[in-house]
């Protein structure tokens, strides 16, 4: 039995007061274990972003816990809490946000460099991640050099880098033809595979497939979970 | 693409004859399912023999009325609102059983385009599953990979067509607009209802 490595206990999350009130999440529970991928979707505003910013430390919800590895997110002091972020979660987002002036393995090692780690085992590990995605080559191009799908996996190749156990994906293949989605997802699922815990956030269904369960969203409310119970032979695949 | 159900589905609404059966499924699915009569009359027959309908005597030009029993209600119910496996052939039946669903009073559409999405996701995850499997750079899985991709796309397909059917049953709801049809007179026997 694999460790449930990050855990929401009955979130909610409201935004304003009175009459501006949101409930953006009403009581949504969820566990993700090592070498898990969850895949959320749901319509534009059913919450699915929300649930996924609240567990990754990046929001406080307004009841209930999220768990990461033993620690209780809303009890942690803000700098325990950036801590656990930065060595613990790992972010991919549409955008890549990469920074354009730093080269791919300098963008890579940047959070290792951040949390004290020595430049050359921080970039050792960058290489390490970068190689994992098959873009060892890419390391000394600058992010401007480099198509969006080698984008993607660099920005993946940072999510991961070092000890991080928790890897959070909001639509990471909005932006990618759907050849180029294909390597990234398979790149995020070698990676999962090999320990993580993954949730994933789109409304991409061949993306979500990937994942090895599928929560739909609605409402701020997680309405139905879909897993793989099936074999292809029984659709005559 | 289940005759036997559709039959069954459309005398919930009333009693018919053969050749009325055939005129109600071929409006009520938008003129797109044409079906043989005498494939009408024989599915009557085995219907009759399983105990789902029953006849109830001729009408004056000698046509036999049929009317359903409560376990071809049971039936014509369950099909109704039941997703099934997903295919590039079973998708034309999806849309005839969709169009059929929506022209009787109180089925629960909703609850037929939802079982099909998650069945389809289902689907699409397993032959994902597959595919993840596969070694990308053995050519002898090329073909195999072609195929999967195809029946991926496929899914994805049906996927955003159920979605887009959701928002349209809303949409339709929401004007109050009811695509409920009630049984129609039967036009004269032996001459095909023409297309407006």
């Amino acid at each position: 039995m694999s460790k449930v490595l990050l855990e929401l206990i009955d979130v909610q999350k409201t935004y304003g007061t009175g009459e501006n009130e949101v409930h953006a999440l009403r009581g949504a529970s969820l566990q993700v274990k090592a070498g898990e991928l969850v895949a959320i979707m749901g319509a534009s505003g059913s919450g699915k972003s929300t649930l996924l910013t609240i567990a990754g430390g990046l929001e406080v919800p307004t009841t209930g816990d999220v768990r990461i590895i033993d620690n209780s997110l809303p009890t942690l002091k803000p700098a325990q809490l950036a801590t656990l972020r930065r060595q613990t979660i790992g972010y991919v987002f549409q955008d890549f946000n990469l920074i354009p002036s730093l080269t791919v393995i300098e963008n890579v090692a940047l959070p290792l460099e951040l949390d004290g780690v020595k430049v050359r085992k921080a970039r050792k590990a960058a290489l390490d991640a970068l190689e994992s995605m098959d873009i060892g080559e890419l390391a000394d191009r600058f992010p401007d050099e480099i198509s969006g799908g080698q984008r993607q996996r660099v920005a993946i190749a940072r999510s991961f880098v070092g000890p991080r156990q928790v890897l959070l994906a909001d639509e990471p293949t909005g932006a990618l033809d759907s050849k180029t989605s294909e390597a990234v997802i398979r790149a995020l699922r070698k990676r999962i595979d090999a320990g993580i815990a993954g949730v994933l956030v789109t409304h991409d269904a061949k993306l979500a497939a990937w994942a090895d369960r599928i929560l739909v969203i609605r409402d701020g409310q997680i309405v139905e979970e879909i897993s793989n119970t099936i074999t292809p032979e029984q659709f005559g695949a | 693409m289940s005759v036997r159900a559709s039959i069954l589905a459309v005398l919930t609404l009333g009693e018919c004859h053969g050749y009325q059966l055939r005129q109600e499924i071929e409006s009520r699915t938008g003129g797109s399912w044409q079906i043989n009569i005498g494939q009408i009359y024989s599915t009557l027959e085995r219907l009759e023999r399983d105990g789902l309908l029953e006849s109830v005597g001729s009408n004056g030009q000698g046509q036999t009325r049929y009317r359903v029993t409560p376990s071809g209600s049971v039936e014509a119910e369950e099909w109704l609102t039941t997703a099934i496996p997903s295919s590039p052939e079973a998708r034309n039946e999806l849309a005839m059983k969709l169009a059929l669903a929506v022209t009787i009073p109180g089925c629960d559409v909703e609850k037929l385009v939802h079982a099909q999405r998650v069945q389809t996701m289902r689907n699409l995850q397993a032959l994902t599953a597959t595919k993840r499997d596969v070694d990308q750079n053995d050519p002898a899985e090329l073909p195999w990979l072609l195929v999967a991709d195809l029946n991926i796309f496929n899914c994805e397909a049906e996927l955003r067509w159920l979605e887009h059917i959701e928002g349209t049953l809303a949409r339709t709801a929401a004007r109050g607009l009811n695509p409920n049809q009630t049984l129609s007179e039967p036009a004269k026997r032996g001459r095909p209802t023409k297309a407006n």
